[in-house]
């Protein structure tokens, strides 16, 4: 529409104005600039936003000592099943923040807190106390009570909790799902086998 | 009708549609591809199509809150009219789908459809593929039980195998340091927004190029793709002896389409939605994680890869397997299409399809899983114990009490994770048959520490017991020679 009327007033055309295409590119130039700018003014909060949750530092933070109860809880010998509520923890988590796990007590103040995930590809481990043996129902992984490897795929023994006894209760350092790239602590169940133990 | 011709004439006048809509239906294709081979890719495009008005009515209700889904789903099962019915569809809609885009890709890749000048036309596919399997597993996740619950933590541990970034991976897979509310967030923003937006997208573009390059041709033995000749050549197929696509090659589309909704209509009505399983609570253990149809042959591969190599092929592997994909219309995009002239071609497809299938297969009742509670609920066959003295049945119950029924069956039934014990005696004698109890081997762990010596004399017994009438039990040849030498000859087999 606009050529349709500036033609007939006479307007050269756009091209035989010499002083106006510096001017013309420079808006161009000037056009992209500003958007990349703003592209980038925008992209950062967004990345940040998206992949905030995976700044581990942030995570670590919110790692904390969490009581499991009374150590009267747990008995001599023998292996409960404890759950505690992730410190990290949102409103409507509902179910998911409660988090289990196994604590065997060997001795009065020795103790071992597995995490439930089987260290192959983190299905909950049941235990069976009268076989001694925690056995995992996804591929077959089971561990001894010690939670060193005895069968099956898994690649190292059962995660463990670093763990205190505090005020006659049991506390452990929990808040994040155990895998092999974020072992609870570095304790090792077990001789180690096909990979180092974290 | 004059109404409607006048509106017609008004909308077309300011739409300008009419004309080249009416060109694209009735473009010419070969009368060859008027075929039923051609109907699986329609017929995906229509249950996707099904899958967007589904899932949109579904999320009129469902709650995308980690505390709240589980309870949605069962409102939808339970209280809305004909929730349970929608949900079906959906459920049932994702494996038609998956299936249908499966078959479309054998079609395709039989057809030698993906060579010149196709070659786009596959890898968009591909990534299509990529796309249906992530909806399905997605939406495996939003139908927030304790499947979804232990499939994350499966995903998790898939990708904190990755070395030196698996933990910000982990974190950023998860939305957070655990399984919780802003992992089902993500999800949910995953499955609804993200790859519904690409499937748009990359369907637009994959029927783009349908209709510009035109449907591939029947293949003919001797009919070689080169990238001189073949557009002429096609050029000459569609038209001297073409047909217009509608009504010719589409009749059968729209009668395969009305089979596929009818079949996914029927499947719903009789076989209902999906679960819902337990909820997800992680502190309920007892649990028997499963993953969803099209994903049980990668349930088999995790339990059966060589241990050494898993976690090398879990990141490798999918990089390869796609690539591949990606790259095969690149390497063999001219030559033969038919399948009589590519026999490694068909013998991949076939060796793949078999492996694919024999893994399902095998996933479906798991040999390699402990049976969590056949100890406890599967009974020792009372014809083993008939018969049998104190110290044997003594052992039956020390079999049962201490979980060996987990792994080894007897009478058929129990775990198939170690050998079925019915006829042990006979491959092992009295001292083997202590040694592995105690020690172990393979994979079999050792229970040395929790057996009483009078526990594993017992259960020795009974083991010694299991063999079949007519077979005589091993023997400790050594001590056959000493021992039973100066005696009478044991009982001899029968000529």
């Amino acid at each position: 529409m606009p050529e349709t009327i500036r033609k007939p007033e006479g307007i050269p055309e756009p091209s035989t104005a010499p002083q106006k295409v510096p001017r013309r590119q420079m808006l161009i130039t000037l056009g992209i600039a500003l958007n990349a700018v703003a592209g980038v003014l925008f992209a950062i909060p967004l990345a940040g936003y998206i992949l905030g949750p995976s700044k581990r530092e942030e995570i670590r933070k919110e790692l904390s000592w969490i009581t499991l109860g009374s150590l009267a809880r747990f008995p001599e010998g023998e292996t409960r099943l404890a759950t505690y509520r992730n410190p990290f923890v949102r409103p409507w988590d509902g179910d998911t923040a409660n988090i289990p796990c196994w604590v065997r007590r060997v001795s009065a103040n020795q103790l071992q807190v597995f995490a439930i995930n089987c260290t192959h590809l983190g299905c909950p481990v049941r235990w069976f106390p009268q076989s001694g043996l925690f056995m995992c129902p996804c591929h077959g992984g089971v561990y001894y009570a010690d939670g060193a490897r005895a069968s099956g795929p898994p690649p190292r023994g059962l995660f463990q909790y670093d763990y205190k006894i505090e005020g006659g209760e049991l506390w452990i350092k929990a808040g994040e799902v155990p895998t092999l790239a974020t072992p609870p602590s570095q304790a090792c169940a077990g001789p180690l086998r096909r990979c180092a133990c974290a | 009708m004059r109404l409607t011709k006048d509106l017609a004439e008004w909308f077309d006048q300011r739409l300008q549609l009419g004309k080249p809509l009416k060109e694209t239906m009735q473009h010419p294709v070969p009368r060859s591809t008027a075929s039923w081979a051609y109907v699986f890719g329609s017929a995906s495009l229509t249950v996707m199509a099904l899958q967007f008005v589904t899932g949109i009515c579904l999320a009129f209700v469902y709650v995308p809150s980690a505390g709240e889904a589980w309870t949605s789903l069962q409102v939808l099962n339970q209280q809305q009219s004909f929730g349970w019915f929608v949900r079906a569809l959906h459920g049932w809609g994702s494996n038609f789908m998956v299936a249908l885009v499966l078959v479309h890709m054998v079609q395709v890749f039989s057809f030698g459809a993906y060579k010149y000048p196709r070659e786009l036309t596959w890898i968009v596919g591909v990534f299509l593929l990529l796309m249906t399997l992530g909806m399905a597993f997605t939406g495996q996740v939003l139908r927030f039980d304790q499947d979804a619950y232990w499939g994350l933590g499966i995903g998790a541990s898939v990708i904190g195998r990755t070395p030196l970034v698996g933990a910000p991976l982990v974190h950023a897979m998860l939305g957070g340091p655990i399984i919780a509310g802003e992992t089902l967030s993500r999800f949910f923003s995953i499955h609804v927004f993200i790859i519904p937006a690409m499937l748009i997208a990359f369907v637009g573009v994959h029927l783009l190029m349908v209709l510009k390059l035109g449907i591939n041709e029947w293949p003919m033995p001797g009919r070689i793709v080169k990238r001189s000749t073949y557009l002429k050549e096609y050029h000459e197929l569609t038209h001297k002896d073409g047909v217009p696509f509608v009504p010719d090659a589409f009749r059968k589309d729209l009668v395969f389409s009305g089979v596929v909704i009818l079949a996914l209509v029927a499947c719903s009505a009789l076989f209902g939605p999906f679960g819902p399983k337990g909820p997800p609570d992680p502190t309920v253990v007892q649990t028997v994680p499963r993953p969803d149809f099209f994903f049980l042959w990668l349930y088999a591969a995790l339990a059966l890869l060589p241990p050494q190599m898993e976690t090398l092929l879990l990141l490798v592997g999918p990089v390869l397997a796609i690539g591949f994909l990606i790259a095969l219309p690149l390497i063999s995009g001219t030559g033969e299409k038919h399948w009589r002239r590519r026999p490694f071609a068909v013998l991949s497809l076939l060796v793949i399809i078999v492996s694919l299938a024999a893994f399902t297969q095998l996933a479906t009742y798991a040999p390699w899983s402990p049976v969590m509670d056949a100890w406890s609920s599967t009974p020792v066959p009372p014809k083993l114990l008939e018969g049998r003295s104190a110290v044997e049945r003594t052992g039956a119950v020390v079999f049962q009490a201490k979980q060996c029924r987990n792994c080894h069956a007897l009478g058929g039934e129990g775990g198939q994770r170690g050998p079925a014990l019915d006829s042990v005696a006979t491959r092992l004698t009295a001292d083997e048959l202590v040694r592995q109890v105690l020690q172990g081997r393979g994979n079999m762990p050792a229970y040395g520490k929790n057996l009483s010596p009078a526990e594993t004399t017992a259960l020795v017994a009974f083991l010694k017991t299991l063999h079949p009438s007519n077979q005589a039990p091993a023997r400790d040849a050594s001590l056959v020679g000493v021992v039973a030498a100066p005696q009478a000859p044991p009982k001899a087999p029968s000529p």
